[in-house]
C-alpha cells in the first residue's frame, strides 16, 4: 500500500501553531507535524495526549527497586548469611546506595527502550522523507490522503495551508510510512 | 512563546536564523580536517597508545611495575580515578541540574560536556579495573550465581557500591547523551551528500525524523532523565567519598566528605569543561554560541563550589584541632608539614586561594585568565586527591611501617595514556557529531537570540534603534 501525504512547509512556528489549531478547528484532520526540534504550544493545537512515558519510568523504576531489595534480602539472610562483626543479617541501611543506584538503572534503561520502541526507533531504521529541511529550519504540516479523501477536501486542505502561511505545499507518495 | 527581558544579555550573538545556526554547527563535521587537527590528534593518539601499552606492561607484569608499597596500597592509580570521576560531573550537571533550574545557557555547553564525562568516566574506571592485578577476574564484582557456593560480593561494601554507582552513571549519561544527540545526528544526516556518511548517520540517527508525537515523547524522556540524574550525579561521589569514609583511618574518616567530594567534582569538572571549550569555540569558530555570558556563568559555579571546597578544608582543620584526637590531629600536621607538605600547599594554593579572583568581573569575563585558571584547577583538583590518598595512609599505625610512595614511571605513563584518550576520543566527537546541541539552540533563538531580543524590544518600545547594547563576544 501506498502512502499519500499533503505537506505544508513554514518558516515560522507561529504561524504554523496557528494555522494547526485553524485548520483543527474547521474540522480538517491534521495527520502530523514534522519540525526541527520541540515547539512548545504544538502538542496542545495538534490535540496529542500527554506521553504516558513517565508512568512507565515509575514503573521501571518501582521494578528494580523490589528486585534489588528482594533479591540482597534473599543472598544475605536466606541463600548465605553471613557474619559481618556481629551486625544484623537484614542490614538495611547499607542496603540504600544499591538500591537507590539500582532503581535509577532500571527506570532510565526502561524508559529509554520504551521510547525508542514506541516511536519506532532503532539503529539502522531508514524512513523516507516528507522533505529534507525538516530537520534543519522548516516545519511541515502533514495531511493523509487515502481513498475516501475527496477531491473537495484536499483542496480546503491546500486552501487553508496556504492562507496560514506556508510556503510551500506539494504532495509525497511514499513507498513506505516516513 | 514568551519573552524575556531585554536587560538580560542574549546567548546567541549575530543575526542568527534556524538555517544559520545548522550552518554553524554543522560546519567542522562537514569541512575537511585542519593541518593542526590532524597533528593534535595524532599526538594524542600516540599518547594514549603509550598509555595502553602500559597498561598491558601493567597486567603481564603484575602491580609491582608500580610504586605501591605495603603501606601506600592505593597511590597514583586511586587518585587518578577519583580524579577523572570528579571531571566527569560536569556534564551530567550542566545538562541535569541546570535543566530543572531553566538554565537555559546550558544548552550551548550540554552536549560537549555530556561528551566529556562520558570519556572522562572511562579513563577513570581503567584504575580501579586494573589495579585489581588480576584483571581477568572481574567479573567477581558481578553478583552471579557461581561456583564458589555461591557466594556473593559484600552488598554492603562502599566498594562494591562504588562499582554500581560508577556503572550506573556511566550507563544513564550515556542514554542521556545520545537520546539527545538523535535528533541532531539526523540534521547530519539529511543535510551531507556523502553516501558513506549518509549511511553511517543513517544508522546512527535510528530513523528520526521530527514528528510531533516523537518530539513530545523526547522531552518527556529528557525531563525525566534529567529529573533522576540530579540525585544520580550528587551520588555518584557521595558514594566515592565513602570509599574513605567509612574506613578507619585519620584523615579518611570524616563525616563532611559526601558534601566535599561532590563540590570538589563539579568544582574540577567545570574546569575541565572550560579547558577544552575554550579551545574548541575559537577552532571551530563558535564564539557566537559560546558567549562571554556562559563563561562567566561557569565561572560564578566554580566560585561556589570552589568556595565549598575552601570551606571544606579548613572545617577539616578545625575538626581534627578540636576533636581532641591526637591521631586526627597528627593527621592534618603531617599533611601540611610533613614529607608531602609541597602537594598540601600546591592544592591550597590552587584550590583555595586561585579561584577566589574570580569575584572580579573583568578577570571572570577575561577568557585568556579564565583558562589560565582552568588548567590551575585542575592540577589543584589532583593534588587534592594525592593529599587524601597518599598522605593519610604513609604514616601506618606502627612506626616502623612509615614509608614513602613515588610512583614509577609505569604509573605516570597510565595517567598520561588516559589524557590522551580523553583528548583523542573528545577531538573524534568534536569532528564527527555536532558539539553544540543543535535543536535546543534553536529553540531558545527566538527569546535568547541578540537580532530576535532588540526586534522585540523595538516592537515593544517603538525604539528606533536599540536603547541597550551588548558586547560583541
Amino acid at each position: 500500500m501506498r502512502n499519500k501525504f499533503l505537506v505544508g512547509l513554514y518558516s515560522d512556528e507561529d504561524k504554523m501553531i496557528d494555522g494547526v489549531r485553524k485548520m483543527r478547528e474547521n474540522h480538517l484532520e491534521v495527520y502530523d507535524v514534522v519540525s526541527p526540534f520541540a515547539v512548545h504550544g504544538l502538542d496542545d493545537a495538534l490535540g496529542l495526549n500527554e506521553s504516558r512515558l513517565h508512568i512507565t519510568g515509575f514503573i521501571y523504576g518501582a521494578s528494580g527497586l523490589t528486585i534489588a531489595l528482594t533479591f540482597m534480602t534473599w543472598v544475605f539472610t536466606s541463600d548465605w548469611p553471613l557474619n559481618f562483626g556481629g551486625k544484623p543479617h537484614f542490614s538495611f541501611p547499607a542496603f540504600i546506595p544499591i538500591l537507590f543506584e539500582f532503581t535509577v538503572l532500571s527506570a532510565s534503561i526502561g524508559m529509554t527502550l520504551t521510547f525508542l520502541l514506541r516511536s519506532g526507533l532503532y539503529p539502522g531504521r531508514i524512513r523516507e522523507k516528507l522533505d529534507e529541511r525538516t530537520t534543519d529550519d522548516k516545519f511541515a504540516v502533514v495531511f493523509r490522503i487515502n481513498k475516501k479523501t475527496s477531491a473537495e477536501e484536499i483542496g480546503k486542505m491546500k486552501e487553508m495551508l496556504q492562507s496560514s502561511g506556508a510556503e510551500e505545499i506539494k504532495e509525497r507518495d511514499l513507498k513506505r510510512h516516513y | 512563546m514568551h519573552a524575556e527581558s531585554a536587560v538580560r544579555a542574549p546567548l546567541i550573538y549575530g543575526n542568527k536564523n534556524y538555517h544559520q545556526i545548522t550552518e554553524d554547527i554543522c560546519r567542522p563535521i562537514e569541512s575537511k580536517p585542519t593541518r593542526l587537527y590532524i597533528i593534535t590528534i595524532t599526538i594524542t593518539a600516540l599518547l594514549m597508545t603509550w598509555g595502553l601499552f602500559m597498561i598491558g606492561w601493567t597486567v603481564w607484569f603484575g602491580i609491582g611495575t608500580w610504586g605501591l608499597n605495603r603501606t601506600v596500597d592505593w597511590g597514583w592509580d586511586i587518585t587518578n580515578f577519583v580524579w577523572w570521576i570528579g571531571i566527569g560531573h560536569a556534564g551530567t550537571l550542566i545538562s541535569a541540574i541546570l535543566l530543572l533550574f531553566r538554565q537555559k545557557w546550558r544548552m550551548a555547553i550540554n552536549r560537549a560536556a555530556e561528551a566529556m564525562t562520558i570519556f572522562a568516566v572511562i579513563c577513570a574506571g581503567l584504575f580501579p579495573i586494573f589495579h585489581m592485578g588480576r584483571v581477568w577476574l572481574i567479573f567477581f564484582n558481578l553478583p552471579y550465581p557461581n561456583s564458589r557456593g555461591p557466594l556473593w560480593p559484600n552488598f554492603n561494601s562502599p566498594l562494591l557500591w562504588d562499582v554500581f554507582a560508577i556503572s550506573t552513571y556511566f550507563t544513564v549519561s550515556l542514554l542521556f547523551w545520545y537520546t539527545g544527540l538523535i535528533p541532531d545526528i539526523a540534521t547530519v544526516r539529511d543535510r551531507t551528500k556523502k553516501k558513506l556518511s549518509k549511511f553511517i548517520y543513517g544508522v546512527l540517527s535510528f530513523g528520526w525524523t521530527g514528528s510531533a508525537k516523537h518530539w513530545q515523547r523526547h522531552e518527556a524522556l529528557s525531563l525525566v532523565l534529567a529529573g533522576i540524574s540530579t540525585p544520580l550525579v550528587l551520588s555518584v561521589h557521595t558514594i566515592v567519598s565513602f570509599d574513605f569514609a567509612t574506613s578507619v583511618i585519620p584523615g579518611w574518616h570524616t563525616t563532611i566528605f559526601p558534601p566535599y567530594f561532590v563540590a570538589g567534582a563539579i568544582f574540577s569538572g567545570f574546569a575541565m569543561v572550560l579547558t577544552l571549550m575554550l579551545v574548541a569555540r575559537k577552532v571551530m569558530n563558535l564564539q557566537e554560541y559560546i558567549t562571554l555570558e556562559h563563561i562567566e556563568s561557569m565561572n560564578k559555579i566554580i566560585v561556589l563550589t570552589g568556595s565549598i571546597v575552601g570551606s571544606a578544608y579548613i572545617t577539616e582543620l578545625f575538626v581534627a584541632w578540636y576533636s581532641g584526637n591526637i591521631y586526627e590531629q597528627y593527621a592534618f600536621a603531617n599533611r601540611a608539614l610533613g614529607p608531602y607538605w609541597w602537594a598540601y600547599w600546591g592544592m591550597m594554593t590552587c584550590n583555595v586561594i586561585s579561584p577566589q579572583l574570580f569575584w572580579v568581573r573583568p578577570l571572570r569575563r577575561s577568557v585568556w585568565f579564565t583558562f589560565f585558571m582552568s588548567i590551575i584547577i585542575n592540577c589543584g583538583m589532583w593534588f587534592e586527591r594525592f593529599v587524601i590518598i597518599v598522605t593519610s595512609i604513609h604514616r601506618d599505625f606502627i612506626p616502623s611501617s612509615w614509608s614513602y610512595y613515588s610512583p614509577t614511571y609505569v604509573e605516570i605513563s597510565i595517567f598520561a595514556g588516559t589524557v590522551g584518550l580523553f583528548l583523542t576520543a573528545f577531538m573524534l566527537f568534536a569532528k564527527t557529531m555536532p558539539v553544540i546541541a543543535m535543536a535546543e539552540t534553536k529553540h531558545i533563538l527566538r527569546i535568547s537570540g541578540d537580532a530576535q531580543k532588540k526586534a522585540a524590544a523595538e516592537h515593544a518600545h517603538g525604539y528606533q534603534g536599540s536603547a541597550i547594547s551588548f558586547h560583541k563576544p
